[in-house]
């Protein structure tokens, strides 16, 4: 239904009512958290993807493969063991944004909805999480690459690219 | 007719039906916290044996129906009606737990505010001739509600400090007619003297994480009509008990009923508040059915039972919102319905 404009103020005077009621989020010290484990992580990944590099003479990009897979692969253990949530719960966006987020998000559908059998059940929801991301991630990646082929007829290219 | 009810929300039980016994469940973090001597019967695991937490959501309720009835000494053939509500799509978990019992259903949806809801309709039956013995039942569990309005169980996330944990518990009262159930029990006889039917107030807010906030005007709606409909005041009750507000509802009604004229500091608590220790990182508080169920049918009723508190003003709260209105950018309705308890034979 839509909402009329007195409903709209309304709305908002309680809202702004409410927010003197509500403790904030703690945004810093979340932040820190999330900071220094997510930082850890890629730099622990880092140093892993070189020392792999040097002791197996791989090149940076299958190094870097391996690595990923480790990633996923022990975020998915500690999801099955139970551990992750708790360990998300404490670092949040350190360990939710890295693709140890994804992997969790589709170890637990697949955990969750294991009780409504393996097709209709985890089939159907295993990109419960995951999907909106994929479908996002593409859209965007997509919109980037026409900005990035129109700036290309005009002669103009990224720096970075 | 007209001495049934006190203007237009407020009904009376002449008869005064009679809470003959209640039976509360709790979950396994629920029997940790603050209130863990005062429930019938604890889980030692949230999954109690089953193949499912729809199952053992099922099977809790189902055991708490049973425990009432055996705690009352009767045969649940007996019972003439069971109310009985849960959050889960369908009533799930009550109509499962009613099937093998063969008792005569009658299902209610009233989101977490189903014990008062529940309480007042098996008054009502009760009070009006319909049944001998009537059971209120609600319940909620935590791994249930998790997966069907928020997140896998296993998926790591933060939550705010307004959100609300589900309880995992439920609640079971058996009413009948008073008269000739005299001695029935030991402690004090416990009545349902009538109760005040809310309706749904909607402020606009949206954010499920926000559930305190998005019920407490309906709380505050329907006390203020109880107390201008009765003409009682806060004083006149030992306690004023919410359903599962919250630290941030249950402070927002204290403010605007304050506002309104009506003391709220004194003697009023709110079981979402009451139900985990400050240790057990609940954030706001407890919700769900089961939060108002367990605690009602545990400490409130046991109170009652022991002369402790004599005149209380249960006021289960709920949030009407489903899956799909979330995400069609519906904001959250708001219900809350009053029944009044007393160890006294008390009109209104």
């Amino acid at each position: 239904m839509k909402k009329s404009k007195n409903e709209k103020d309304a709305k908002k005077r309680y809202e702004k009512y409410v927010s003197g009621f509500t403790p904030s989020s703690r945004s810093v010290s979340n932040g820190i958290k999330a900071f220094a484990v997510g930082g850890a992580l890629c730099t622990a990944a880092f140093l892993i993807q070189v020392f792999i590099q040097q002791s197996f003479g791989l090149e940076n990009k299958e190094a870097g493969r391996i690595v990923t897979v480790g990633l996923i692969f022990t975020a998915q253990l500690l999801t099955g063991l139970g551990l992750y949530a708790p360990l998300a719960k404490f670092a949040g966006a350190g360990v939710i944004v890295p693709i140890t987020g994804f992997a969790n998000s589709m170890v637990a559908t697949a955990m969750e909805f294991k009780s409504e059998g393996p097709v209709l059940g985890v089939g159907s929801k295993l990109f419960q999480l995951a999907g909106p991301v994929i479908v996002c991630g593409i859209s965007v990646s997509v919109i980037i690459g026409l900005v990035y082929y129109v700036m290309g007829m005009f002669g103009l290219t990224l720096p970075w690219i | 007719m007209a001495d049934n009810k006190l203007g237009r929300q407020t009904v009376t039980f002449k008869k005064f039906p009679q809470i003959y016994m209640a039976f509360s469940t709790a979950g396994k973090k629920e029997g940790q916290g603050p209130l863990k001597n005062w429930f019938d019967s604890v889980l030692e695991d949230d999954k109690i044996g089953q193949r499912t937490w729809e199952e053992a959501e099922t099977k809790m309720l189902k055991d708490t129906v049973v425990g009432a009835v055996r705690k009352a000494e009767i045969d649940k053939h007996e019972i003439d009606v069971i109310f009985s509500g849960d959050l889960i799509n369908q009533l799930m978990s009550s109509s499962y737990a009613v099937r093998e019992m063969g008792i005569p259903f009658l299902g209610l949806y009233g989101a977490c505010s189903t014990m008062s809801e529940s309480l007042i309709m098996a008054g009502a039956f009760v009070n009006a001739g319909y049944s001998k013995y009537a059971a209120a039942a609600a319940s909620s569990h935590f791994c249930t509600a998790e997966r069907q309005f928020r997140m896998p169980l296993a998926h790591g996330n933060q939550k705010p400090p307004s959100a609300q944990l589900t309880v995992t518990g439920c609640g079971c009262a058996l009413l009948r007619e008073s008269e000739g159930a005299a001695g029935c029990c030991e402690g004090k006889p416990v009545y349902v003297t009538g109760g005040t039917i809310g309706k749904i107030v909607d402020k606009g807010i949206n954010d499920t994480n926000m559930m305190g906030a998005a019920m407490a005007p309906a709380a505050v709606d329907t006390i203020e009509t109880h107390f201008i409909e009765t003409g009682r005041g806060p004083e006149y009750y030992d306690m004023i008990f919410t359903g599962d507000l919250g630290k941030i509802g249950k402070d927002i009604v204290k403010d605007m009923l304050g506002k309104k004229g009506f003391d709220m500091t004194k003697n009023y608590e709110d079981c979402g508040c009451m139900i985990y220790g400050e240790d057990q990182d609940a954030h706001s508080g407890g919700s769900g059915c089961g939060c108002s169920g367990s605690v009602l049918c545990g400490y409130i009723f046991k109170n009652m039972k022991s002369g402790d508190l004599k005149n209380v003003l249960v006021v289960s709260t709920g949030a009407l919102l489903s899956t799909i209105s979330t995400q069609q950018g519906e904001s959250i309705p708001g219900i809350a319905h009053a029944v009044a308890i007393s160890t006294e034979k008390e009109r209104f």
